[in-house]
């Protein structure tokens, strides 16, 4: 067993951050590799860079509000 | 770095102060000359007389001794440009935001502030800097834009360095967090001021900060100098690190633009590198930052609320102010070119 710790931290509204992850695998198999310590990972769906978070869900919030 | 050229009485008097004699008697920068000041936050030479100031506290200037940083009389001066400063800074918040949002925190203000950094950062919406070079900014006009941030990004996350001692439990391990990605995440070639560095190279442009100086605005150097002053006053913790979080938090979407920008322009791989990197870093950063530090910091230290959000509303004010003017530039050039399109085409006819 590994030793080492990995948390995931919600950030409602926003991305998951997971501190100590190696690889997101998503639907399809493909294998994202984390190359940093704490990573975003994307929940609304409208990032251009899934799995990772890109800030997109900041322009969701705003186009839902300017409706 | 050598010492910055003046460019009126109030960086005049800090370098003549700095070039004087170490051991000998020296003037005393005098504070004149501030009644002259109309708008400290857009005055070249008020900001560059800070700058200079702050600079002796972070790698000095050759020729100038190190101890200079601590000069009782180099305080003295510093202080008196700082009071300027941060009464203009609070002013044009004043101006920009209405007051309810410094108010009424509630029960919970490390919510509160986490929620109000959020609605705040939202509102502000892209800049239309970044909106400007994605789809019409020229090569030149790029260049001219990473010339004007240099004096910022070749220095990027060091004011906020200071703040780490300052603060403590969660809020410092997260700034400790940031930070490590920051300065490479243990990779010296990850550094992202060496990564500005690189992008700069690639364009056959200088790479040290001084080059920058006399082309930066006032109003840019008054974006950094904010930091600087947030960072060495321990007073101001709570509003550096909410200048932080809304720093961090208007990043990824408008580095995004700017990578389209370098793309469209077919701008080299380092350049593009810098920018790509800052999509997924800032947006990690922006919950660091908004939750973790100033959301802890504020648990910790609840009369730090409105610190935290006056930091906040004074990175959007001054950088605004320093996109402003670099677009006033930008769209005055271009009219300018057109209206001797315009006469040249008439007299051609």
């Amino acid at each position: 067993m590994s030793a080492r710790r990995v948390t995931v931290q919600d950030c409602p509204g926003g991305p998951l951050l997971i501190r100590g992850a190696d690889e997101v695998v998503a639907a399809d198999g493909t294998v994202a590799e984390a190359t940093r310590p704490v990573v975003a990972v994307c929940r609304c769906g409208r990032s251009a860079r899934l799995p990772w978070c890109d800030a997109s869900h900041r322009a969701k919030r705003r186009s839902n509000r300017d409706d | 770095m050598h010492l910055p050229d003046p460019c009126g009485p109030l960086s005049e008097g800090v370098v003549r102060a700095l070039r004087a004699a170490p051991d000998g008697p020296h003037p005393v920068p005098q504070a004149r000359a501030m009644g002259d000041v109309i708008d400290p936050l857009t005055d070249r030479d008020f900001q560059l007389a800070l700058w200079i100031l702050y600079e002796l506290h972070y790698r000095g200037f050759d020729g100038v001794p190190d101890d200079a940083e601590w000069d009782p009389l180099l305080i003295v001066s510093r202080a008196g440009l700082e009071r300027t400063m941060e009464h203009a800074v609070r002013a044009l918040v004043g101006e920009r935001f209405e007051s309810d949002s410094l108010g009424h925190l509630g029960d919970d203000p490390a919510q509160r502030v986490v929620t109000a950094l959020i609605r705040m950062t939202v509102a502000e919406g892209p800049s239309q800097v970044s909106t400007f070079l994605q789809r019409r900014a020229g090569r030149k006009e790029f260049c001219e834009y990473l010339a004007e941030r240099a004096v910022y990004h070749l220095r990027e996350s060091d004011p906020q360095s200071f703040v780490l001692p300052r603060i403590g439990g969660p809020a410092k391990v997260a700034l400790a967090e940031l930070q490590y990605d920051e300065y490479g995440g243990g990779r010296p070639d990850r550094l992202h001021q060496a990564l500005f560095a690189d992008a700069l190279e690639s364009l056959e442009m200088p790479t040290d900060l001084a080059s920058y100086l006399p082309g930066a605005s006032g109003a840019t150097l008054a974006s950094v100098n904010v930091m600087s002053l947030f960072a060495l006053n321990r007073r101001l913790r709570g509003a550096a690190m909410g200048h932080l979080a809304a720093f961090e938090a208007t990043s990824s979407l408008p580095c995004d633009r700017i990578l389209q920008g370098a793309r469209r322009l077919g701008l080299p791989e380092a350049v593009q590198d810098y920018y790509d990197e800052h999509v997924e870093a800032d947006a990690v950063h922006e919950q660091l930052a908004i939750r973790n530090i100033c959301g802890s910091l504020v648990s910790e230290e609840p009369e730090l609320a409105d610190d935290v959000l006056f930091g906040a509303m004074a990175c959007l004010a001054v950088d605004g102010l320093a996109g402003d003017t670099l677009l006033r530039r930008w769209s005055q050039r271009r009219s300018g070119t057109a209206a001797e399109d315009h006469r040249a085409a008439r007299a051609a006819g």
